[in-house]
């Protein structure tokens, strides 16, 4: 080894400790360890896949197998049941939506991330690296599943004519009585507001997650018109496989996976979905580790694998959602060519348009102190009771 | 009294209808269970044995079963001693609270099951417990004492001391009267207590579900989880109609125990 | 009954052993006998069972952040229980839920009295036997199997619809209220017919031949005799009905779409209100401490 100078040792040694301080952030997992043989995970339906409905669709024994951590995966409804599951303190991460990520990371139930102990987070597309919903303080605080819009579905033996907006599941739900397949989860007040934003724009809704009063009562309103219309709610996206499979439903919101379940079946159910011309709400999804996770070693290494060419590839396409880097768009190509164009997966202008699911906040998260908007528990207990009357 | 031809004939209509009233649910599942497609449409295009396959080789449905046996069985223990020791102080002695104590028995399974669920979920999370097959064995067991309790109780109740005291007049103790006596005329009440027990243990689902953790199945979680999957679904059908079939064991000796029980006591 | 080996034993020098002691001491302390009988049980249901529960109502009254979903301990406040009597949702529920558990024990008892008559004094002792297990049987298949079964015949493709459409009438679908009752009746009425037929068996015939002899007629007998006499059965049964139903959020939800007590306790608890969900879990357990009592007096107990 050539000598090196006193100086140009200690700057070196110097740079080493800088840099070893700064990358990881404090209370992030400082080293990769083995796998604890284990991994308990909370999903969205569909986001853990073993091959069980399509053999071809597998991204978790070929995990298993490499790592040894089995994976228990248990699905939420909904993101406030996914902040519920990971406070019980049974699992050791999840892939959560916005609304729950905020709070989640307010809360000091997830830790951050150290990205150095992962290896594929470095290809992951540039707009979805250190966001409002999956970062705090700059610091990284999970990566990034996948991205996706709320469509409208609809079965093309009833509903003759495409629709192109959201109208039908509104103002016109009475065409289609007691039929109407609504998302049962109070982030669904959004979707009334974002409607309200076209129709009602005296009511000056710029955000459909922070609401005055008064425009969270027309929302709330327009809900219970709904309701009127006779809405069935679907919790678990199985219960709106089987109303379409059954004609309980023609009509409603859904998320591009129960389209594709409903299109696979053998035969195809007659079913069709469009993002209507209003935009939508929509979701991107991180996985995150729990603060006190079990089996730490187990969960970074299903995070670099998630995003992971072809587990992100397979994994996005069978949700119909857009992948996260640019390698598993290439890798998808092979699966369903055109995946990651229709998808929108990096243009970045498309989702500007998309309304992420997030948390309401009291104080409408923003600067303005004046304005208090209807907070978290208040759009539980409205659908609660929009629900139970 | 006897009753007219014209009431019992009423009566065994009655009879017939209720009973195909109670079975015409598990005939569509016997039949859903041979059903090719995965969607639920009635008349099913078809039959097929191909489910049946499906659900022998699956090993989250063995791991299920296993769970459940384990479960049924160790609450089941745990509910016939703290059952027998509840009915002996009851039924020999007379203190202060006797009555209380068969009413807070029963409020384990008075209470609705979501409100136990909770409480013991809160209570194993305060207290930092990892949830898994002794959580679930630990609820499972406080509702199942009170069945073995009742039929105990009731057993007790109809025994005659004489044989006791005539033990004690022979110079036997308290305990080897209860070895050698008391044991054996309960043996038919233990053992039906142990049943239903067993059966109340093995289908019980919310209690369950709030105490199970994420990694443990029984069976009636592995149905809940299945039930939500489409895919799983006619595999569910098939494990249902077999536990089904497999339960004419268990409810003929239920009723041939019980039966005896009914025989001595006319 | 008997004792074989007893007298052998016997016949032997008794061994002072520890057992022997400790069964010499226990015979001069009935107090301690009754301890130790007790203890455990009492600890059992005591500490774990109403253990569990206080801790659960202790979080009604303890406040909760609306952002991160944190229950605080011991920040007392009302706010749950206000919220439960204060808006009219939580009333709603209670009323629909209480009614259809009404509804549920009363369709139950009148399903179970024929078949349990029959069995208990018509049918011979193998019809019995058969028809006791034929009885038992639906109890074994599992609870959520034959509520989704019951799913797949209400639903718009299902066998009820199948069968009603050629006489042009619409299938109920899955948002009715009546499936709710329908589906509950059907699941707990095994429940109903046990103790009414153990109820109506425990008649002596004598008793009716009595009646009839001192000329009363079969209805009369049936009001004024066997009725009283299989009473406390049927409160025995119906604390089953009426409490499961009370209960119950997976029917209500799979069949008709509807929110029931059970419900509005799992949703607040799943969705992170705990002080809610404790909260209103009083209104139940309340309901059922008055059933229990009123059951205990009218002397289902001794018939469960």
């Amino acid at each position: 080894m050539r000598r090196m100078t006193i100086p140009a040792a200690l700057v070196a040694i110097g740079v080493v400790l800088a840099s070893c301080g700064s990358s990881v952030p404090a209370g992030a997992l400082t080293s990769l360890g083995d796998g604890e043989g284990a991994l308990n995970l909370i999903i969205w339906d569909g986001y853990a896949e073993r091959g069980a409905v399509d053999k071809a669709y597998d991204w978790v024994t070929g995990f298993e197998k490499d790592t040894g951590c089995k994976v228990n995966a248990t699905p939420m409804t909904d993101s406030a049941n996914g902040v519920q599951l990971l406070k019980s303190g049974q699992y050791d991460g999840g892939s959560f939506s916005g609304d729950a990520t905020i709070r989640l990371m307010a809360a000091g139930d997830v830790a951050p991330v150290n990205t150095d102990l992962i290896p594929n987070y470095k290809d992951v597309f540039e707009g979805l690296k250190l966001k409002g919903f999956n970062s705090k303080d700059g610091v990284p605080y999970g990566v990034p599943h996948g991205r996706g819009p709320n469509l409208l579905m609809w079965n093309t033996t009833v509903v003759t004519t495409a629709p192109t907006s959201w109208d039908p599941i509104w103002e016109g739900g009475s065409s289609y009585k007691g039929k109407l397949s609504i998302y049962d989860s109070s982030i669904f007040i959004a979707d009334a507001a974002l409607h309200l934003m076209q129709k009602q724009p005296d009511l000056g809704i710029t955000n459909p997650y922070q609401l005055t009063d008064k425009q969270f009562n027309a929302a709330i309103a327009l809900l219970q018109q709904q309701k009127a219309n006779g809405a069935v709610y679907w919790g678990l996206l199985t219960d709106q496989v089987q109303t379409f499979e059954s004609g309980d439903t023609v009509i409603g919101t859904t998320w591009p996976y129960q389209v594709n379940l409903l299109k696979g079946e053998d035969p195809p159910a007659p079913v069709e979905a469009v993002l209507p011309n209003e935009g939508s709400t929509g979701w991107s999804d991180t996985w995150m580790i729990a603060k006190n996770a079990k089996h730490p070693n187990c969960m970074y290494r299903w995070m670099n694998h998630i995003i992971s060419p072809q587990a992100n590839a397979q994994a996005t396409v069978w949700f119909g959602e857009a992948a996260v880097t640019q390698k598993a768009c290439d890798a998808a190509e092979a699966i369903l060519p055109g995946h990651c164009a229709a998808q929108h997966a990096s243009d970045e202008a498309y989702w500007d348009k998309i309304w992420y699911w997030t948390t309401p906040q009291a104080s409408c998260a923003d600067n303005d102190d004046a304005t208090t908007c209807k907070d978290q528990d208040a759009w539980v207990e409205a659908w609660s009771t929009l629900r139970g009357t | 009294m006897t009753e007219s031809p014209g009431v019992r004939l009423l009566l065994r209509i009655g009879t017939w209808v209720v009973l195909g009233f109670l079975y015409l649910p598990l005939l569509i599942l016997a039949i859903y269970a041979f059903n090719p497609s995965r969607a639920l449409a009635w008349p099913p295009p078809g039959l097929t044995l191909h489910w049946f396959g499906d659900a022998a080789a699956n090993p989250a449905v063995r791991a299920a079963f296993l769970n459940s046996i384990i479960a049924g069985a160790s609450a089941t223990a745990v509910a016939l001693v703290l059952g027998t020791l509840a009915a002996l102080a009851v039924q020999r002695f007379s203190f202060f609270g006797r009555d209380t104590i068969s009413f807070v028995l029963v409020l384990p399974i008075a209470l609705p099951g979501v409100v136990t669920g909770i409480a013991l979920q809160t209570t194993f999370k305060t207290m930092g417990l990892t949830f898994g097959l002794p959580t679930i064995i630990v609820g499972h067991a406080t509702f199942c004492v009170v069945i073995a309790y009742n039929n105990i109780v009731a057993r007790l109740r109809r025994l005659p001391r004489t044989p006791e005291e005539a033990s004690a007049d022979l110079g036997a103790d308290t305990l080897l009267t209860f070895r050698r006596i008391t044991m054996p005329a309960m043996r038919t009440a233990l053992l039906s207590g142990a049943l239903l027990s067993f059966a109340l243990s093995f289908d019980e689902i919310i209690v369950t579900l709030f105490t199970a953790g994420a990694g443990t199945q029984t069976i009636p979680i592995w149905i809940f989880t299945s039930i939500q999957r489409p895919t799983e679904l006619p595999v569910v059908n098939v494990v249902a109609l077999v536990l089904l079939l497999l339960s004419v064991i268990p409810v003929y000796l239920a009723q041939r125990i019980g039966g005896e029980t009914a025989a001595v006591t006319r | 009954m008997t004792a074989p080996g007893l007298a052998g034993d016997m016949q032997q020098r008794p061994v002072d052993s520890r057992a022997r002691r400790l069964a010499r001491w226990l015979y001069t302390r009935p107090r301690a006998q009754l301890a130790l009988l007790l203890a455990a049980p009492v600890l059992w249901v005591g500490v774990v069972y109403i253990g569990s529960l206080v801790v659960l109502l202790l979080n009604a009254f303890w406040e909760k952040d609306a952002f991160t979903g944190n229950v605080t301990p011991f920040a007392w406040t009302l706010k749950a229980f206000v919220d439960i009597f204060t808006k009219p949702v939580y009333a709603t529920v209670a009323l629909r839920t209480v009614g259809i558990a009404i509804a549920v024990t009363l369709a139950d008892a009148l399903l179970a009295f024929p078949i349990a008559y029959y069995m208990a004094r018509i049918a011979s002792p193998r019809a019995r036997g058969a028809l006791l297990v034929a009885v038992l049987m639906p109890l074994w298949a599992a609870y959520l199997v034959k509520a989704f079964a019951w799913r797949t015949i209400l639903q718009g493709n299902g066998f009820l619809s199948w069968v009603l459409t050629p006489f042009g009438i619409p299938g109920p679908g899955l948002t009715q209220l009546f499936n709710a009752w329908l589906v509950l009746s059907y699941l707990w009425l095994p429940y109903m017919i046990l103790p009414i037929y153990s109820g109506l068996e425990r008649i002596p015939s004598s008793l009716l031949e009595a009646s009839s002899d001192l000329g009363a007629k079969a209805g009369t007998t049936f009001r004024r005799v066997v009725l009283p006499l299989v009473f406390p059965a049927l409160v025995a049964g119906s604390i089953f009905t009426f409490s499961l139903s009370l209960g119950d959020y997976i029917v209500p939800d799979l069949v008709a779409d509807a929110k029931f007590i059970g419900n509005v306790i799992y949703d607040n608890s799943s969705l992170g209100n705990l002080p809610v969900a404790a909260a209103y879990s009083l209104f139940p357990i309340a309901i059922m401490l008055v059933y229990l009592v009123i059951a205990r007096r009218l002397g289902a107990f001794e018939s469960l």
